[in-house]
């Protein structure tokens, strides 16, 4: 029996616009730029993909299932530029062949830097997915995949999980595959999924490159592929950014099409089914433990932090960044507060990468920068100058008292 | 294959990137086993430039390439003050030509904007060349640069081999709009006489191709390059309390020295504990050096004249940012001189440099407040300087003149095969 678990990332970034050192206002956020790339990945990817899975979803009459991911910063702007989408989302949420997952808000790395932030973050997350679409999220995923050892422990903490979605990353897994459930070493109540990153990549970096020596792939042959986990494994986890359909595979590489045949494909076997991340924890109990005392995430050859952190200036953002926590939710300024979160999207740090930078990869196409430096230089500036309107402000008494008290958390 | 070359500049006797160029570029040569006649006019009113590290002796280490001294007073760019050279070039292949006249530094002030009587220097040095070429065996001619162009015709008319021009600069960018008409049409001349024209740039090639009505596939471009040290170089801070912005080069209307200035006040408007130093000269010094003063920021900015050898070493070492606000920059390869050193760079967009780097800032010249706003930033912020100095070291390490000799050694093999394949 395989199961194929899809869980989608639907996420897109509030940038924010040139701002010098000799800027003083107190909009940072490229609005223009936000609402043009919103209106055109709807167009490209949300919206017919939206409008396929409801197709099949119906037409499979329940054995079709599927998981989102929806960032906060996303839903917002969603709801300011491209309300018709959130619209599908909702359909899709009616016919209950969807689960939605929990992350935080605003896709950030504060699961590094803050506790406090992290939890809020999660809170804040759950709230308006019930909102949205009346669902409470019982599997939480992190920003980019990032999980070590901690993360367990705060979701424990936080209370209503069942799960956590991360990498399946070669040196996790050891002798052993993603495709089966595991329990992280941290705690006694959750359970791991696991990427199945070879697969899940197949359809989203690889299915248009014609280099490749299975191009084109068809639904049929990727089919096969996932029935050959049978006698080795339950669950087959297809995660991947929902990006991949029209926008980053673009609609003439086939991508819908293979979308629409691939059900039937997989169904074809007997053995198989769809199954979303919370029917999995039920179907199939855990094998074994996972350890992960250092950070991974699902970026990169590397799986790990360095596509945020590899470089002293996204050190040194992050660092500051973090650094005002204190200082922003002691003013009690909401503008303040939500702006502060907004930077803390790491689509920021990742605009700072230099690892790639020369080579022109995929870490280009998704910078609207010339240069990691000058997204560095834009992001301290925009800093400065938050810091700067906290400094106006005179402390507020306590507001509340998870604001004020936090403590780093200690990561390796 | 045999390489008749005609150039003007070669280090020590330099006065800009040109004489860089030509070394790195033929020492590369060298090192392939392509023999070069290098045909050079005789420097000794030439400039003694420093800002390239190259003692004299060294030409005597090429293997294949043979130097030719033609006494003449080829100068590219106008000098405020001429200093005469005391050393004479030692060596034993070195072989000099008589003087056909000798302008010495008092008529370098030419309202033309070029030292002397250029064109009858020109002429002495095309006779010259020809005579040479009449008895020497070669290939192919290549000729860098505007003044050697009528050489390299004359000396392809005679001797039926064919022609490549190397543009290191153009008269638009030397000028701007206000092109020299004389200068432009020998630069156009030597374009349409020659087999193949060798560009700096990318920029340079659509300079070329917009001005000088040649078509696209006659112009291969290949890129500069710079020497390397191999090893990361140390800051060491002029003091304590104050950062340095460097600004190295000539100072003329393509270099952007006004811009420069003009970010600088602003600068100096948010942050105090920085000094700006200009070092080089040029025509437009004196103007510059008013320019600050009239500015308010006079204190601010230093003016060290031409530096050379050591001294050039010692400004990149103070310096916690190199600027590069050209109006006009064929290539540019003090930023990467600079990056070798491990010092960040901020280069205008308006430079071929700018195509091939990546770990640089870049900024368009006339942009002062974005120029301002990124000086500010590596002055302010230890984690972009150190980045980008990290970063900007690997990456001009990566650019080395064997790969544009080969190039150029591809570009002789078509134009050759070619030559022969219509003399049949």
């Amino acid at each position: 029996m395989a199961s194929v678990c899809f869980y989608f990332q639907v996420h897109q970034p509030q940038r924010l616009r040139h701002y010098t050192v000799f800027d003083r206002g107190t909009n940072y956020f490229d609005d223009h730029k936000n609402a043009e790339v919103c209106i055109k990945v709807a167009n490209k990817c949300y919206l017919p993909a939206n409008r396929l899975m409801l197709e099949l979803i119906e037409k499979y009459k329940g054995r079709f299932k599927i998981s989102y991911s929806l960032t906060g910063v996303l839903l917002e702007q969603l709801e300011l530029y491209a309300p018709e989408v959130l619209t599908t989302f909702k359909q899709l949420a009616a016919t209950g062949c969807v689960e939605f997952l929990a992350e935080t808000y605003y896709h950030s790395l504060s699961l590094l830097y803050s506790r406090d932030e992290f939890i809020e973050q999660i809170k804040a997350h759950k709230q308006i997915i019930r909102r949205l679409f009346g669902q409470t999220p019982r599997v939480f995923r992190n920003t980019e995949l990032i999980y070590n050892n901690s993360l367990p422990v705060i979701i424990d903490q936080i209370g209503g999980f069942d799960a956590i979605i991360t990498e399946g990353a070669d040196h996790i897994l050891g002798y052993r595959n993603a495709n089966f459930v595991y329990r992280p070493t941290s705690s006694a109540g959750l359970k791991l999924l696991l990427k199945n990153y070879r697969l899940s990549d197949d359809i989203a970096f690889r299915f248009s490159n014609r280099d490749w020596s299975e191009w084109p792939l068809r639904a049929d042959k990727f089919a096969g592929w996932i029935n050959q986990i049978n006698g080795n494994g339950y669950v087959c986890n297809l995660f991947m950014d929902y990006e991949t359909f029209g926008e980053h595979q673009w609609q003439d590489t086939g991508i819908f099409d293979f979308l629409r045949r691939l059900p039937e494909e997989i169904l074809r076997y007997p053995d198989n089914d769809f199954k979303t991340p919370s029917e999995v924890i039920k179907a199939y109990s855990a094998v074994g433990t996972i350890d992960v005392p250092h950070t991974i995430s699902w970026a990169d050859i590397e799986r790990d932090l360095s596509a945020w952190r590899g470089n002293p200036m996204q050190e040194n953002a992050l660092t500051e960044l973090y650094r005002l926590e204190d200082k922003v939710k002691q003013t009690g300024d909401l503008d303040i507060i939500a702006d502060w979160r907004k930077l803390q999207t790491s689509d920021h740090f990742y605009y700072m990468c230099t690892k790639y930078f020369a080579d022109g990869d995929v870490h280009k196409y998704f910078n609207h920068y010339d240069s990691p430096y000058d997204a560095y230089i834009n992001f301290m500036n925009v800093l400065d100058n938050l810091n700067y309107r906290c400094s106006k402000i005179p402390a507020q008494p306590e507001v509340e008292s998870s604001h004020t008290a936090h403590q780093q958390m200690a990561v390796v | 294959m045999k390489v008749f070359m005609l150039g003007w500049e070669f280090p020590p006797y330099i006065s800009g990137g040109l004489g860089t160029a030509c070394y790195g570029l033929t020492k590369a040569m060298d090192e392939l086993g392509i023999e070069v006649t290098f045909v050079l006019p005789k420097s000794s009113t030439s400039h003694l430039a420093g800002h390239v590290n190259i003692p004299s002796d060294q030409r005597c280490a090429f293997k294949n390439v043979r130097f030719l001294m033609i006494s003449s007073t080829l100068r590219p760019y106008a000098q405020v003050a001429a200093v005469p050279a005391s050393r004479e070039l030692g060596c034993s292949a070195t072989q000099q030509t008589n003087a056909p006249a000798n302008i010495g530094p008092g008529q370098i002030d030419d309202p033309n904007n070029y030292g002397g009587d250029i064109y009858s220097d020109v002429r002495g040095y095309t006779d010259k060349a020809v005579r040479i070429a009449a008895t020497e065996q070669f290939d192919v001619i290549h000729a860098h640069d505007w003044m050697t162009y009528p050489a390299g015709e004359a000396v392809s008319r005679q001797s039926y081999k064919p022609l490549i021009v190397h543009v290191h600069s153009t008269e638009f960018d030397r000028s701007g709009e206000h092109v020299n008409q004389q200068v432009y049409d020998i630069e156009q001349q030597g374009m349409y006489a020659a087999a193949k024209v060798i560009a700096v740039s990318n920029l340079t090639k659509n300079t070329i191709l917009k001005h000088y009505d040649i078509p696209s596939e006659k112009v291969e471009v290949v890129h500069n390059a710079a020497e390397h040290s191999g090893n990361e170089s140390q800051h060491i801070p002029l003091d304590e309390a104050d950062k340095i912005v460097l600004f190295l080069g000539r100072i003329t209307m393509q270099k952007g020295p006004e811009y420069f200035l003009a970010a600088a006040k602003k600068v100096l408007e948010e942050i105090n504990n920085v000094k700006f130093i200009m070092a080089g000269n040029g025509d437009m010094m004196h103007r510059t050096i008013e320019l600050a003063a009239r500015m308010g920021i006079g204190h601010k900015v230093l003016f060290t004249g031409f530096l050379r050898g050591e001294d050039v070493d010692r400004a990149y070492q103070m310096a916690d940012l190199y600027v590069m606000p050209s109006v006009s920059e064929p290539f540019g390869i003090a930023p990467l001189e600079a990056m070798n050193r491990n010092v960040p760079v901020l280069i205008s967009k308006q430079s071929g440099v700018a195509e091939i780097v990546s770990h640089a800032l870049k900024v368009d010249f006339w942009d002062i407040n974005e120029m301002a706003n990124k000086m500010i930033a590596v002055l302010k912020r230890p984690p972009l300087q150190k980045t980008l100095s990290r970063n900007g070291f690997n990456e001009a390490n990566k650019f080395n003149w064997e790969d544009s000799a080969m190039k150029v050694k591809k570009i002789y093999e078509e134009v050759i095969a070619k030559a022969q394949s219509e003399e049949k």
